[in-house]
């Protein structure tokens, strides 16, 4: 293994390398990174034995993804902001055909205003699709959810689609050092794809079937608890990750809080920066959601049950809605519990605004006055009055 | 999608993503259930020019060795296109009881 400087979208095309798939199907251009520009390359220069498939539109990039997965290839995608909207009718196909596909999404924000920047806007309007949703925070990171993703996603016992967010720029276009494994090590951890019934003219089988109200309730509840079961496989998985090397991934990660007394919780790569800002700052910990789906309500409960006051960092708008969609979603699985921190909502960083450590600073004190004062709607801070 | 006992199925039965592994079991699916009006022929009218076996877009009218024309009941959907199209007018539409 050795530490190499690169572009976080070029490791991941690296770890799409070493995880050996057959199957790339992406939009090639904008809004598409250098993810698939790079796994193109290693395709064209026979670094990876691949079809790559540059199709016409980002629905038809993952309709393709389908179609190759059913066939039994370990398939990888990749998109961002808009083009994942434009998929969002296959997004549902995948996870209720539960067709193993891997999916790097650099988070972006949604037109309109044209804004190719990054936010979690796009992560918001797939929530609900059922694919197992991981975030990240740094290159390494990255890299390394992508690997456990194709286990995850291909065991027998899951056989659901990833989803591995990444904000778009704030770490999407960033270099980073980056620990890549060798390829026996990836080979020793992933072992080969092997879709359970595959299409295949010898043994034919319908898929994507045709369910009138008869069926169709049996086959939502048997897709909802199938997705709730596959949290025990992801942490199976981060734990043998941990064993191989050395990283420790958790559906809920914290950074100094115990005995803190305030919390601030968000998700992606703008708790690097939370981080910081609370080490200039005391008695303040920073609680990061790292598996969105299916969501950690024990991990979280866990994370936060001690503290008075929970500030939830959201980077998107549930418009008309109950405020941050995270925060909406901390407050519904705290709902009920007896003992439990007063939660303030706070929405910064749309469409790329940075959140710098004395902005974080500020998200902090204003959290805390809000919880105070008892405030439960969201308020948007960082913008101009 | 499975056709014959699906409403006996549980949850718990169904295949990972809802995958049949029983192929063509479409053929078993009863879309004449969804039928309002039911396609007559009358024979003596009929001339066997075969429009209404052409145009029928669920394949539900079948052509027997004596050259007639009937309907498949099991799976006409009963939009009435073969009566529409029928040239000599020996197809009508008739309500289906209940």
């Amino acid at each position: 293994m050795s530490r190499v400087g690169m572009e976080v979208s070029v490791a991941i095309g690296e770890a799409v390398r070493l995880c050996d798939v057959d199957v790339v199907a992406a939009y090639p251009i904008t809004p598409q990174t250098h993810i698939v520009e790079h796994i193109a390359d290693l395709v064209a220069n026979s670094k990876l034995e691949a079809a790559f498939i540059p199709v016409e539109s980002e629905h038809s990039a993952l309709s393709s993804c389908l179609g190759a997965s059913a066939a039994g290839a370990r398939t990888f995608t990749a998109t961002a902001g808009q083009g994942l909207e434009l998929m969002h009718e296959v997004v549902y196909v995948a996870s209720s055909m539960q067709l193993p596909v891997v999916m790097a999404v650099a988070n972006r924000a949604l037109s309109s205003p044209l804004s190719v920047w990054g936010d979690h806007s796009d992560v918001m309007a797939v929530r609900d699709t059922g694919w197992i949703q991981i975030f990240t925070e740094n290159g390494q990171e990255v890299v390394d959810q992508v690997i456990c993703a194709f286990r995850i996603a291909e065991d027998q016992r899951v056989l659901l689609p990833v989803m591995i967010h990444l904000d778009g720029f704030h770490l999407s276009h960033m270099i980073e050092p980056i620990d890549l494994p060798e390829k026996e090590e990836v080979e020793g951890f992933l072992p080969p794809y092997r879709y359970p019934n595959p299409l295949d003219p010898a043994r034919p089988v319908s898929m994507g079937c045709f369910a009138p109200p008869v069926i169709y309730p049996e086959m939502k509840k048997a897709q909802e608890e199938h997705l709730r079961a596959s949290k025990a496989i992801i942490l199976e998985c981060w734990e043998e990750f941990y064993r191989s090397s050395g990283r420790r991934y958790q559906p809920v990660e914290t950074y100094h809080t115990d005995g803190a007394r305030t919390l601030l919780l968000l998700m992606g790569s703008f708790a690097e920066t939370a981080m910081a800002a609370v080490d200039e700052m005391e008695g303040i910990g920073v609680v990061r959601i790292r598996l969105w789906r299916p969501f950690p309500f024990e991990e979280l409960y866990d994370a936060v049950k001690d503290a008075d006051t929970l500030i939830v960092l959201d980077r998107a708008i549930s418009f008309g809605g109950p405020g941050g969609p995270v925060a909406s979603e901390v407050r519904a699985a705290l709902f009920g519990k007896e003992k439990r921190p007063r939660i303030a909502s706070i929405i910064s960083g749309l469409g790329g605004r940075d959140i710098s450590i004395e902005n974080f600073k500020e998200i902090i004190r204003r959290g805390v006055a809000m919880a105070n004062e008892g405030i439960e709607a969201s308020e948007i801070m960082g913008v101009r009055e | 999608m499975i056709p014959k006992s699906e409403a006996e199925l549980s949850w718990r039965d169904i295949n990972a993503g809802g995958i049949v592994i029983e192929a063509g079991s479409a053929s078993q699916y009863r879309t004449g259930a969804w039928r309002s009006r039911r396609p007559v022929i009358d024979q003596e009218k009929c001339t066997r020019c075969g429009l209404c076996y052409i145009y029928c877009p669920e394949g539900s009218i079948v052509h027997d060795k004596d050259g007639h024309f009937d309907v498949d009941l099991y799976y006409c959907k009963g939009c009435g296109i073969c009566a529409e199209e029928c040239a000599p007018r020996s197809i009508r539409m008739e309500e289906e009881e209940g």
